[in-house]
Formats: C-alpha cells, sequence, structure tokens
C-alpha cells in the first residue's frame, strides 16, 4: 500500500525516472490549459455566449468576488495567484473519480511546493504593496518581542498549509483503497463522493488560508500607513 | 521480549491511541465552532457569506491537529523506520 503516488515509477526517459505525482501534475496542468484555450478561441461579448464560457465567468467572478471581500481591495492583482491554486487543487482532487487517476494532491511534495509559493509570496506582495521597510516593520509590531513568534508563526503556517492538503486527499485515497479489501461495491462508492467534496472544500480552504496570509501583510500595512499619516498631521 | 516484538506491539497500541486521543479535541472543538457560527447566522442572516467563510477556515485550522495525529499514526503503521530497521537485520 503506497502511501504518496511519488514511489510509483510510471516512465522512465534516460537517466530520469518520472513518478506518478509528476505525470498527474503535467496531465492536471494541461488539462487547465486545454480548456482555457478552448474557451478563449470561442469568447465573445455578446448575449449568448457558448457554456464553457458562461462556466469560466462563474468561477472567475466567484473567484473575484471572495478575494475582493478578503483583501478590501481591488481583486484582479491576487486573482493569478489565488486563483490559480484554488483551480489546480480543485481540478486534481475532483479528477480522482477518474479511474487510473491517482491525485498528485496527495503526494507531500506537491503540497509542500504549492505551500512554499505561499509562503514566497506573502513578502513579494507585502514588499510590493509598502515597499521593504514597510512590510518588515510589521514584523516588530506591536513590540519587537514579538518578532520570533511572527518568524515561529509564519513557518509553522506554511507547514500546517501542506500537512493539510496532503492528509486530506491522501486519507480519502487510503479509505477508498481499504474499504475495496473489506466492503467492495457500496462504501468504497460513498467513500470516493465524500473524498470529492472535501477535496474541493480544501482547494477552497487552501486558496482562503493564502488569501488571508496575503491580505494580513498587505492590509497590516494599510492600517499602519494609514495612522502614521493621521499621526503626522495631527503633529504639524 | 525481543527488540523486533517489542517494537511491533508498542508501534501497534501507539498507532491506535495517537488516532484515538488526536480526533477527540478537535471534534468537540468543531462542536463549538459550528454551533457558535449557527447562532451567529440566525441572528445576522445577511452576514451569512462572511461567517460561513470564517468558520470555514476555522475548522480548516482546528481540523489540522487532527490531521497531525492521523499522518503520525499512518507513519507509525506503515512507514515505521524502527520495524524496518528490524525487518532488514532478520532478512540478513
Amino acid at each position: 500500500m503506497e502511501l504518496t503516488p511519488d514511489t510509483i515509477v510510471l516512465f522512465e526517459v534516460g537517466p530520469v525516472a518520472l513518478n506518478a505525482t509528476i505525470v498527474f501534475t503535467w496531465v492536471v496542468m494541461l488539462l487547465l490549459v486545454l480548456a482555457a484555450c478552448l474557451v478563449r478561441r470561442g469568447i465573445t461579448s455578446d448575449v449568448e455566449i457558448s457554456p464553457g464560457q458562461n462556466l469560466l465567468e462563474i468561477i472567475v467572478d466567484g473567484m473575484r468576488g471572495q478575494i475582493r471581500e478578503l483583501a478590501q481591495d481591488t481583486p484582479d492583482q491576487y486573482l493569478t495567484f489565488v486563483g490559480t491554486l484554488f483551480l489546480f487543487i480543485a481540478l486534481s482532487n475532483i479528477m480522482t473519480i477518474v479511474p487510473g487517476f491517482q491525485a498528485p494532491t496527495a503526494s507531500p511534495s506537491t503540497t509542500l511546493a504549492l505551500a512554499l509559493c505561499v509562503f514566497a509570496s506573502v513578502p513579494i506582495y507585502g514588499i510590493s504593496r509598502r515597499g521593504l521597510r514597510g512590510y518588515l516593520l510589521q514584523y516588530v509590531r506591536p513590540t519587537p518581542l514579538m518578532l520570533p513568534f511572527h518568524i515561529i508563526g509564519e513557518i509553522s503556517r506554511t507547514i500546517a498549509l501542506a500537512i493539510r492538503l496532503f492528509g486530506n486527499i491522501m486519507a480519502g485515497a487510503l479509505i477508498v483503497a481499504v474499504l475495496l479489501k473489506i466492503v467492495p461495491i457500496f462504501l468504497p462508492t460513498v467513500m470516493q463522493a465524500l473524498g470529492l467534496l472535501t477535496g474541493l472544500v480544501q482547494a477552497y480552504i487552501f486558496a482562503v488560508l493564502a488569501m488571508v496570509y496575503i491580505a494580513s501583510a498587505t492590509r497590516a500595512s494599510e492600517a499602519t500607513r494609514q495612522s502614521e499619516t493621521e499621526a503626522s498631521e495631527a503633529e504639524s | 521480549m525481543a527488540g523486533i516484538e517489542l517494537v511491533a506491539v508498542v508501534s501497534i497500541i501507539i498507532g491506535g491511541l495517537t488516532i484515538m486521543i488526536g480526533s477527540i479535541g478537535p471534534a468537540f472543538a468543531e462542536g463549538r465552532a459550528v454551533a457558535q457560527a449557527l447562532e451567529a447566522i440566525a441572528q445576522q442572516p445577511d452576514e451569512s457569506g462572511t461567517i460561513t467563510r470564517t468558520l470555514f477556515v476555522g475548522l480548516a485550522m482546528i481540523e489540522s491537529t487532527a490531521i497531525y495525529c492521523f499522518v503520525v499514526t499512518l507513519i507509525v503503521l506503515f512507514a515505521n523506520p524502527f520495524w524496518n530497521y528490524f525487518v532488514e537485520q532478520a532478512g540478513r
């Protein structure tokens, strides 16, 4: 019983062994890009739009609305990163229904890579919105004694992000595999359906948490900048 | 009891205990969280979007501890380095 698709080697291209994780990651990437390109070909701003365009508009609009509420800011600057996270994780979790497909998110390597992307994006967005000094000042607010707690908190929430996604998806696949040995027909199907639900919920939670972390790095700087301008105006 | 048997017995017992105790706390906490969220939605139905979203984020955080325990149990039962060491020794 394999705990992760990392150990299953599918192809060997010369010296490189491609395991199931990387192959199915490429499959998900290919599907996302193909779907987007196919819809983009027939894109119109008429009243009559194709079903694919309708679906994508609903998804993108929904994501923009959620990001706008979380960030209290224009959503488009965050939409590319957070939206991609959500779409990749959601599609790879939903496609577990396809026989033979192993979700790449069931591998700790994939989830850790995604969590590291979020970890890197927080200072990138924070510094681009606020500048290096403004972003670093957050770490010593409200007092410089909080500096180690902020750092440890950032590291632990990144690891928690990775383990949460990995644990949920791997557990779903493992339960179905174990139940196949015990109660062959009905129960594994029910657990597979539950796995779809938890996969979508985990994709949403991953994206929402990424947005919350980014917003806390950019918004707190807004609040301090506002209070600083108010304080300087009160002095003058 | 020889080393290999001791490792097997302790691994099985600890595997069961870990997931047993590790799921009680989060279950209680999530129950309280959902109860409070339902109360809040009943008091302010207009804000149900924000409340639901915050509820899901909070539930994910609470669930994390249960998942840590689950991952430890899986490691102890299926990818146990001590058991693997003894199996290797026995194989020689």
